[in-house]
């Protein structure tokens, strides 16, 4: 059984007043009752979260939650939430992007805050295509998406996002099914406490774009190796990876990357004085 | 945690009614939301079905306080539940849809009390403790009312017409 300390907040406190407009069935649903999980678990107060984003369905996350957030600028979530934490430390950053979003537009970002190792907790939910666009291909649809906008299927090979993170440095990487709020709030628990930069690949079905992805939950299975701080085991493991293995696949031990700009940047207090009311 | 072994887990009443109001809690939570969900993309009635369930659900949460009695009864989950996966009576919030009317969601709420029959059966069966067992099995027999109960109000609902299910504007299109 888990934990049944008594918490300082519940779930429903990290949401905040704004009803989402996903579409109904939509696997978001799940990451954010995940998210607000895991957060009660953690027992960090909203106002010291920062719940980044960029654009796509999955980066209306931010506006669903009590935390601080921004719903940044398309594919560039990374940067803003790697600046965030250099500079506010104290502070958790969550990251919350799409496969498009994530891997296309942002996916250069991806590559180098993987490197750069900033302690970021990053949520990438993954539903092999642009659903709030109506139904593009994005970089892990599969070659053979045939439809009216696709005939005949993209042909492309998808992009495999726990590889990327692997090979570039990610520190803890691991793999979630939306399906399974409970594992995935376990999960985001265990990505936030990991130092450094965690990327965790959340398959999160878009059963209106794509409703063959309802049967994601019966593909889905448990991992079954345990966890390796050994980066190339790891890889090896992925040479083997169905792309429905679920748990950790990856914990590492690199130190984060914490530049003192913090001081370098002088007294706070002055910058704080120019924001008040 | 597999249903098998939260069953095995369940060594006391008080755990037993911890782990029955996790179930109800997290079946209230659901149908909320999907209430929550149809309400937004214009669908009152589905919302509507959607509240009652969850309604009827808290009464069953209800129902488990006053009897535990002088027991101290809290959901187990905290933040994050006993079941590795999700607990037996959660409505899968995935098989939702656009397109869904009265009838998917009682079939959704079916799912979801058959899951919870055959859950408190297992107990009732196989649990560790007779009080246990005999609580289990006076659980199983009220979710086995909710069963007839959600098959009753199908027959109001029958299954459309193949036709009558398409979507005459369907989302993945070229404008």
């Amino acid at each position: 059984m888990s934990a049944t300390a008594p918490l300082a907040c519940k779930p429903g406190d990290y949401k905040s007043q704004t009803k989402p407009i996903w579409c109904p069935g939509c696997g978001d649903y799940h990451v954010l009752m995940a998210l607000t999980r895991a957060l009660a678990a953690l027992g960090l107060p909203p106002e010291q979260i920062a719940v980044i984003s960029g654009i796509g369905c999955s980066s209306r996350i931010p506006a669903y939650t009590n935390c601080y957030g921004f719903h940044g600028v398309h594919g560039r979530s990374l940067p803003l939430a790697a600046g965030l934490k250099i500079v506010r430390p104290d502070l958790t950053v969550i990251v919350a992007s799409g496969d498009g979003d994530g891997y296309s537009i942002g996916g250069n970002h991806f590559l180098h805050a993987c490197r750069r190792n900033v302690d970021l907790t990053y949520l990438v939910m993954d539903n092999h295509i642009y659903g709030m666009t109506k139904g593009q291909p994005s970089p892990t649809t599969e070659p053979d998406f045939d439809t009216a906008l696709t005939p005949g299927g993209t042909g492309v090979r998808p992009f495999n996002p726990l590889v990327v993170a692997l090979a570039s440095g990610a520190n803890f990487v691991a793999r979630a099914y939306a399906g399974n709020p409970h594992e995935t709030a376990n999960i985001i628990v265990e990505a936030v406490r990991h130092p450094g930069f965690s990327f965790v690949e959340i398959l999160s079905p878009c059963v209106t774009y794509r409703p063959d992805q309802r049967a994601w939950k019966d593909r889905v299975h448990t991992a079954p190796v345990e966890a390796t701080d050994d980066a190339g085991r790891a890889a090896r493991r992925l040479m083997t990876d169905d792309g429905f293995n679920l748990g950790v696949l990856y914990r590492g031990d690199r130190h984060p990357f914490r530049p003192a700009v913090a001081a370098a940047c002088g007294d706070r207090s002055e910058l704080e004085k120019g924001f008040e009311l | 945690m597999s249903d098998a072994a939260v069953i095995q887990a369940i060594d006391s009443p008080a755990t037993l009614f911890a782990v029955a109001l996790e179930i109800e809690t997290d079946a209230v939570e659901r149908y909320k939301l999907l209430a929550e969900q149809m309400e937004t993309h214009n669908n009152p009635e589905l919302a509507r079905i959607f509240l009652d369930l969850a309604r009827a659900e808290g009464l069953h949460a209800e129902q488990i306080r006053r009897a535990a009695g002088d027991l101290v009864v809290e959901p187990r989950r905290g933040p994050i539940g006993a079941w590795r996966t999700e607990s037996p009576e959660s409505a899968d919030l995935i098989s939702a849809h656009y397109l869904m009317r009265p009838r998917d969601a009682l079939l959704m709420a079916l799912a979801g009390e058959e899951r919870a029959l055959a859950f408190y059966s297992g107990l009732a069966a196989a649990g560790n403790d007779a009080l246990v067992r005999k609580l289990a099995a006076d659980f199983a027999e009220e979710e086995r009312e909710h069963v007839e109960l959600c098959r009753r109000l199908l027959l109001r609902y029958l299954p459309p017409a193949a036709a009558d299910a398409d979507d005459p504007d369907p989302p993945l299109a070229v404008d």
